[in-house]
């Protein structure tokens, strides 16, 4: 199937059954136009562990304005010494879009959908492959040309600078900021591109997972993460040409003098008067339709993914799967009217305010309910302190934090104050971070054997687990007590105002745990880059987990499963008193006692 | 090592609540104010303060009830897990798919909490934010309109008429009317409105002490009302991103006594007016 064959051919379903799968397949594959689902998530795997460090790198930069305004970086300041390597507040303002940017549209969405998505969706639903193995080769390489056209923007006037959320009329016009001109093009094209490739992501999401499911993979016997997956691809679909059409209007609006969002009239910089009748909160309205829906892409996979790790590492059925479902639908559904509390401040329909409080409001109630669960799966399990569990925990505690807050800005009296202060900034990191990183943390862990055959190792992923919560913790924790304070985000130096100048401190304490956090991430790319040669060897289910993807090799060969498997039950039979041999799990795949001896879970399934 | 893991995820919500409970003492908590005591200055803004404690005790009930709840199941988790997996004597997880009942509950009781917050919130913000529901003193005009422009803030005063009281405030620009840059000034003790507008970008006008944030939205007019009960000085700054020197939006709100304010607005109709030739020359 690969363009250029690589020296380990396994394709055409043979298995290398004679010397055990060679272990660095699917890795010897990652330079190559591979149209292999598990190579296509190994290359967005790498692609977006890297970008995570860029990411990473951008937020330290605002992290050291913030507790040394003014002052020379250390060591990076030589990338920027013309301005005596300072932080300028437009370089300033450059950071913090380029972070967010980063982070949301290069690592988070991509590493779920992309990574997980892809090497997990087939394995897990018992399909040999994606249905449209081509168009998800080209949902990873339509990546590349986003990641060049963020990368070519920093050479125009230092980069985009409008913030994530690009809101006209400072995105708009030229004349606006050094970083509205070419650069907020680039931009606005590379995030173009990202639509794209995520848009043929799921597309095949929803056709693999509709028509490709094994015999007996019912739509209630899906892992979780499927749910996750599938719900995720729905969202996508539906909420990204919302986005696009935005793009593409922002960009006509930029270069062909169209003029959606720009009102007549503006003076800019002593620049002309703007001709035309725009409104800017259309663009709010579109940007925000795609982009609160986005803010569950970037959860609920990992809402899957934890719930599988937690079943297996309590090694007891999940609490409540169709709630767990329901409640993810549900979330899904209202995530489509609820992108209007991003506007309270904005001046739109002050009655629009009271729909959208009561719709977001509701919407905490499907993730509580999942918290419940969660909770419940723990409860009366039997729990195995890996990294994998460490990581899902903290994914529950910290997503707790995260949706506790969020009624904070749900009620509209109390979001006039707290909106664009760092609680929101706080807010976000708590459910963008310490929820979905974690969980993807946890996800590395857990599925690394079955992409090497080899473990990641513990130790250094527990001391990278205990760095990165005490740091994440030390970092965004005092940011709800900072927007309690009032200090507003995306300030180059909040302190000019005097009620904020006693905040220096706190934010230096901040500051000192962002840069521990940073470089605990090191222990992670080292040991997932050592594990690959020298982690310790496994079998195909080093976990004793029941989904599918553990029957298959490890690495699955091209075409994963030997042959068709056939499921006999959900995935979720831990701990069951009817699993043959006293085993504490009972995989999917494998056959029920002959009748009479044990309850059949799978009467459909019984031959006629 | 296990009793370890469940300290560890014990110790951080602990140290969270603590944290917050020491907070206002050491001045992390709301701006001081004027007053020095960090309430809101504004009778608005201590309801919107009364909501903010009213969420937070629900939130932190919340916090605490379901860490404590994590708590537990990582304990009596760890107690099991010690035991060997398959062996006879060892127990095995809890088999269980879950609970009707329990499903039930903890969604009807949050939905009925989540319902009552965001009704109870809405009274507040129809008062702050619906026409109709704006006191009546400020029905009938703004008493000053401001611009927002990269970065500072252009405040536009009315003219006054020949006994030296304020014009009303019309909404072009009037040749008589008066200026002033990132100076606010209007009457305490009463509610105030001002019309607030955008030159170019986007900005926020935010006056933390009162609890006020409105966005200056290019192309158009938005009234905001406030009320101050004390005379003095307040943090005027922007809080939506209008380019590089968003955080340079440094401005003052003065709130005076209604006298003392058209006192004031006479000396800058004075300053504003003087063509520099002497008055017994003209």
């Amino acid at each position: 199937m690969s363009t250029a064959a690589p020296t380990t051919d396994d394709s055409h379903g043979h298995r290398q059954s004679a010397h055990g799968p060679d272990k660095l397949a699917l890795l010897k594959k990652v330079p190559t136009f591979s149209t292999d689902h598990k190579v296509i998530g190994v290359q967005f795997l790498i692609t977006t562990l890297f970008m995570l460090l860029v990411g990473g790198a951008l937020a330290l930069g605002v992290r050291w304005q913030l507790a040394f305004p003014w002052e020379s970086m250390p060591l990076f300041g030589k990338l920027f010494a013309q301005q005596g390597g300072q932080v300028s507040p437009e370089f300033y303002t450059m950071l913090f879009t380029m972070h967010a940017t980063v982070m949301i549209f290069l690592v988070i969405i991509p590493v779920l959908a992309g990574a997980f998505g892809n090497f997990l969706i087939p394995l897990m639903i018992g399909a040999d492959d994606m249905a449209f193995p081509l168009l998800n080769a080209l949902s990873y390489w339509f990546m590349w040309p986003a990641i060049a056209c963020f990368g070519t923007s920093f050479f125009f006037g230092g980069g985009p600078a409008a913030g994530w959320t690009s809101y006209p009329v400072l995105s708009a016009v030229a004349q606006a900021a050094p970083g509205s001109g070419a650069a907020q093009t680039f931009w606005l094209i590379g995030v173009t591109f990202i639509g794209v490739s995520s848009m043929m992501g799921s597309i095949n999401y929803m056709t693999t997972i509709i028509n490709m499911r094994a015999p007996g993979m019912t739509l209630f016997r899906m892992p979780m993460t499927i749910w996750g997956m599938f719900i995720t691809a729905i969202l996508q679909a539906f909420a990204l040409p919302v986005l696009t059409a935005a793009g593409f209007m922002l960009v006509a609006e930029r270069v062909l003098g169209f003029t959606f969002f720009v009102p007549g009239g503006l003076v800019i910089n002593n620049a002309a008067a703007t001709v035309g009748g725009g409104q800017p909160l259309l663009w709010q309205h579109l940007f925000w339709f795609y982009s609160h829906p986005a803010v569950y892409i970037m959860l609920l996979p990992a809402m899957g993914m934890v719930s599988d790790m937690l079943s297996c590492m309590c090694r007891k059925p999940l609490f409540g799967y169709k709630p767990m479902v329901y409640s993810m639908s549900a979330i899904a559904g209202l995530g489509f009217i609820v992108w209007g509390h991003h506007m309270f401040a904005s001046g739109m329909n002050p009655a629009l305010g009271m729909t959208f409080m009561v719709s977001t409001m509701m919407i905490a109630l499907p993730s509580a309910v999942k918290v419940f669960n969660w909770i419940g799966t723990m409860w009366g399990g039997r729990l195995q302190f890996n990294t994998v569990l460490l990581n899902s925990v903290a994914f529950v505690s910290m997503f707790i934090v995260g949706g506790l807050t969020g009624l904070f800005m749900a009620a509209v009296p109390v979001d006039i104050y707290i909106h664009d202060t760092y609680f929101i900034v706080a807010h976000f990191h708590y459910v963008l971070f310490g929820a979905t990183l974690f969980g993807v943390f946890g996800a590395i862990h857990f599925w690394f054997p079955k992409m090497f055959g080899r473990m990641m190792n513990e130790t250094v992923g527990k001391w990278h687990f205990i760095l990165t919560f005490i740091g994440f913790n030390g970092t965004f924790f005092p940011m709800h007590l900072l927007g309690v304070a009032g200090m507003p985000r995306r300030y180059a130096d909040p302190y000019l105002h005097p009620y904020l100048e006693h905040l220096l401190p706190m934010n230096q304490f901040m500051t000192v745990f962002a840069i521990l956090m940073g470089f605990a991430q090191f222990l992670l790319l080292g040991n997932f880059l050592i594990s690959i040669f020298a982690g310790k060897e496994c079998d195909d289910n080093p976990w004793h987990a029941n989904g599918l993807e553990w029957s298959a090799p490890s690495p699955p060969p091209h075409g994963n499963f030997p042959s068709v498997p056939i499921v006999y039950r959900g995935p979720y039979e831990y701990s069951s008193p009817d699993s043959p041999d006293g085993a504490d799990y009972w995989p999917q795949t494998e056959p029920p006692r002959p009748a009479g001896e044990a309850a059949a879970t799978s009467a459909a399934l019984a031959p006629a | 090592m296990k009793r370890f893991w469940c300290l560890f995820f014990m110790f951080w919500p602990i140290t969270a609540v603590i944290v917050c409970w020491l907070a206002p003492g050491w001045n992390w908590w709301f701006p001081q104010g004027p007053a020095g005591d960090g309430l809101a200055s504004s009778p608005l803004g201590r309801r919107i303060d009364d909501l903010f404690y009213m969420i937070l005790v629900i939130t932190s009930i919340t916090f605490v009830g379901t860490q404590v709840a994590l708590g537990y199941v990582l304990f009596t988790g760890a107690r099991r897990g010690d035991q060997p997996a398959d062996a006879e004597e060892g127990e095995k997880a809890w088999y269980t798919h879950g609970s009707h009942n329990l499903e039930v509950m903890w969604s009807i009781v949050p939905a009925g909490i989540l319902l009552f917050i965001a009704l109870y919130q809405m009274d507040v913000w129809a008062e702050y934010r619906v026409r109709n529901e704006f006191p009546k003193q400020v029905q009938s005009g703004p008493l000053a309109e401001v611009t927002a422009r990269q970065f500072e803030w252009r405040i536009r005063y009315p003219g006054l008429d020949e006994e030296g009281n304020p014009l009303p405030l019309m909404a072009e620009p009037q040749p008589t009317d008066l200026y002033t840059v990132n100076d606010l000034h209007l009457p305490s003790g009463k509610p105030v409105m001002i019309n607030l507008r955008s030159a170019d970008v986007q900005h926020s006008f935010f006056l933390p002490e009162l609890r006020v944030k409105q966005d200056a939205v290019p192309g158009l007019v938005i009234p905001v009302w406030f009320e101050t009960k004390k005379s003095a000085n307040y943090a005027l700054l922007c809080a939506e991103l209008c380019g590089w020197g968003h955080y340079k939006m440094k401005a003052r709100l003065v709130t005076q006594p209604e006298e003392e304010w058209r006192g004031w607005l006479r000396d800058l109709h004075a300053e504003q007016t003087d063509d520099g030739v002497p008055e017994q020359a003209e």
